[in-house]
């Protein structure tokens, strides 16, 4: 089991942020390589830029921690669980907290690569103001 | 109408393995004769031994510290120059079949273009160029693109599954279930990444490669300039190919290598007067890189292990030569055969059980280092035949395919333009392979140059080394690098010298991309 953590001090406000975050089908717009995300209860299913469909559980959404929890349900991980933390720093000031816990280890340099690449375009939408 | 370029590119080949190099197990005809109309290079050195940094120096004419993909898993910038973008400009049709590996292979999302075409159905994306223009991925107006099995996303995995499905398991795994590379062993020997494989030969991905790059060739227009860069990933690991050509060399007569010692003492004395990380990786203390199996020990390499490989390489690099033979028959026959360049080469090379070890990883010696290079110009342009000792770089390609081209050299290529002849080259030529790598807490720094009667390398300090070791070669007295002189005091002029030129080469003044983010094994 491998864990990886990214973070990002991001200029808006963290209902801003929390909008693109705490909204599943939102995570088209944020996530690398997602073409198409589809969300049923507490299930998303991710369309990917490969042609893999991803299934996820959503495990936690909750505006008033804004705690987001999911896990990747795929024959890539034996084991995943993916959380995104956003933290109010200030009026217009908002930290994000983005960590992923995998097994087999080697998933967590992917996946921590692409979470990271993730909290750039959370950071830049939410500071364009269409969050 | 001008010269046309097919650049050949092959992965971890040896310099050896090709007959005209004095390879004795495979049989390539093809090449050779390449070889004997063109100009034959006999000391061609990688930027990197690993794929991504090398591949990315090919296409950038830049070593891997200045263009930024300084590992494996560490994506090529998407604005990085190339001179596939550089042709395009010029005019060219450009195309890239087989591997390009200059992104990461383990994207299962699709972050990056490579992993993403097939899925699209699109030739290629537009994308940010150097110069802030937006243009074809990386310069190749069509991408097409294999690796060393059918998993994955990339189009020949994908045509494989959906055409041939029940032939998938006829390959061997190249990763285990950790995502690392797979020690399990197979064939006759029990050897790492050996399986005899049941796949028609038609479906292998060698034949492929070859039939792609048909395919593009003949939807141009005759009068069209072009630049195909052929690209196949064998006779890299594994060592899987069809069972109905695998038998062709039998392991059995193989020779073994010149330089694999057969008794264990000799291994482990050689071993020993090397940097330490050789024998630590020999004994199985320190796997130093994601390149070789996680769980292999090569200590337990066995002789007969050692032939199968290479029986099996060889049968690899004949079925390549047999598919070049058929792409230039189709240059030929749509009348290119006069105005052509051929350009074939590797990557990196294989250590293929040279000092009792396989794979590759940070030991810069002539299994990983030594490359086949072979350029036969374009009959237009009267080049004379030639063998060049002097050693040149796979830095220099890009500059070579642009001078083909013609027009100014760009600012960015930092090699030269290879030579035609030894008299062409200054007697203090030389060449640098650079190694970075920092996965999982192991962080290790090479650099290696090579000139006409030496091989240095220098260790910066790292997780395996404290930044005073090092390896001295006199190629001429000691061409197999078995006695390492480093701490020689009668070599110390030498090694003085050797230090300078590195410190040169680490201090050059050229504007360097800033390194890449670590995003995959591989």
């Amino acid at each position: 089991m491998a864990s990886v953590r990214f973070e990002r001090r991001i200029g808006a406000p963290a209902d801003r942020v929390w909008a693109l975050v705490g909204d599943p089908a939102r995570i088209v717009e944020w996530f690398p390589g997602v073409l198409e995300a589809r969300v049923e209860g507490d299930r998303r299913t991710l369309r990917l830029a490969t042609g893999i469909e991803m299934p996820e559980r959503i495990l936690a959404d909750d505006p008033r921690t804004r705690h987001f929890a999911y896990r990747l349900e795929s024959d890539l991980v034996r084991f995943h669980l993916g959380t995104i933390d956003v933290f109010e720093l200030g009026p217009s000031d908002t930290l994000c907290v983005y960590a992923t816990t995998v097994e087999p280890d080697t998933m967590a340099l992917v996946i921590g690569g692409a979470t990271d690449e993730a909290l750039d375009a959370i950071a830049r939408l939410s500071e364009g103001g269409s969050g | 109408m001008g010269r046309k370029i097919l650049f050949i590119t092959t992965d971890q080949q040896r310099y050896d393995t090709l007959g005209v190099n004095g390879g004795r197990v495979a049989s390539t005809p093809v090449v050779d004769a390449l070889a004997r109309e063109g100009v034959r290079y006999t000391r061609c050195q990688p930027t990197s031994v690993v794929c991504m940094p090398s591949r990315a120096s090919m296409l950038t004419g830049q070593y891997p510290s200045t263009h930024g993909a300084w590992m494996n898993g560490v994506a090529l910038r998407i604005d990085a120059p190339s001179v596939a973008a550089a042709l395009h400009d010029r005019g060219y049709a450009t195309a890239l079949v087989g591997k390009a590996h200059f992104e990461p292979f383990l994207d299962p999302f699709g972050r990056y273009a490579e992993n993403a075409l097939s899925a699209l159905g699109v030739p290629t994306v537009e994308q940010p160029w150097f110069d802030g223009r937006l243009g074809v991925h990386r310069g190749f107006d069509s991408m097409e693109l294999a690796t060393h099995g059918v998993l994955g996303p990339l189009h020949y995995a994908r045509w494989f599954r959906r055409t041939h499905p029940e032939a998938v398991g006829g390959f061997y795994p190249v990763l285990d279930d950790d995502l690392n590379v797979n020690a399990a062993g197979g064939g006759d020997t029990g050897a790492p990444q050996v399986r005899y494989n049941d796949v028609p030969r038609e479906w292998y991905h060698t034949e492929w490669v070859a039939e792609r790059t048909i395919a593009w060739l003949e939807g141009l227009d005759p009068d069209q300039d072009w630049f195909c860069w052929m690209s196949f990933p064998d006779p890299h690991h594994p060592w899987d190919p069809p069972a109905e050509a695998a038998r062709r060399v039998d392991w059995r007569e193989v020779p073994l290598p010149e330089n694999y010692p057969e008794e264990r003492e000799e291994r482990e004395r050689l071993l020993d007067a090397k940097a330490r990380h050789w024998r630590l990786w020999y004994d199985g203390r320190v796997v130093s890189n994601y390149e070789a199996p996680a769980h292999w020990v090569p200590a337990t390499l066995t002789s007969d292990q050692v032939r199968e490989v290479n029986a099996l390489n060889a049968v690899e690099v004949e079925l390549i030569d047999e598919a070049i033979g058929r792409v230039l028959s189709v240059v030929a026959a749509r009348g290119w055969g006069e105005q052509t360049d051929v350009v074939f080469t590797s990557d990196h090379g294989e250590l293929q059980g040279d000092f009792g070890l396989l794979f590759k990883g940070p030991y810069h010696v002539d299994g990983l280092v030594r490359l086949p290079l072979v350029w036969r110009p374009a009959r237009s342009a009267g080049v004379t035949p030639a063998v060049v000792s002097a050693p040149v770089s796979l830095v220099s390609l890009a500059a070579t395919f642009l001078e083909i081209a013609g027009g100014e050299r760009p600012a960015w290529t930092e090699g030269e333009a290879l030579p035609v002849s030894d008299e062409a080259v200054p007697s203090d030529a030389a060449t640098v392979t650079e190694w970075d790598s920092d996965l999982f807490g192991v962080e290790v720094h090479v650099r290696t140059i090579v000139t006409r009667s030496h091989l240095y390398t220098e260790y910066a300090k790292g997780a395996l080394h404290d930044g005073t070791e090092g390896e001295l070669y006199d190629l001429a007295d000691d061409p197999l690098q078995r006695v390492n002189r480093f701490e020689d005091r009668s070599a110390r002029a030498v090694r003085a010298e050797l230090h300078e030129r590195l410190a040169g080469h680490e201090a050059r003044p050229v504007e360097r991309a800033a390194p890449g983010r670590l995003v995959a094994p591989v």
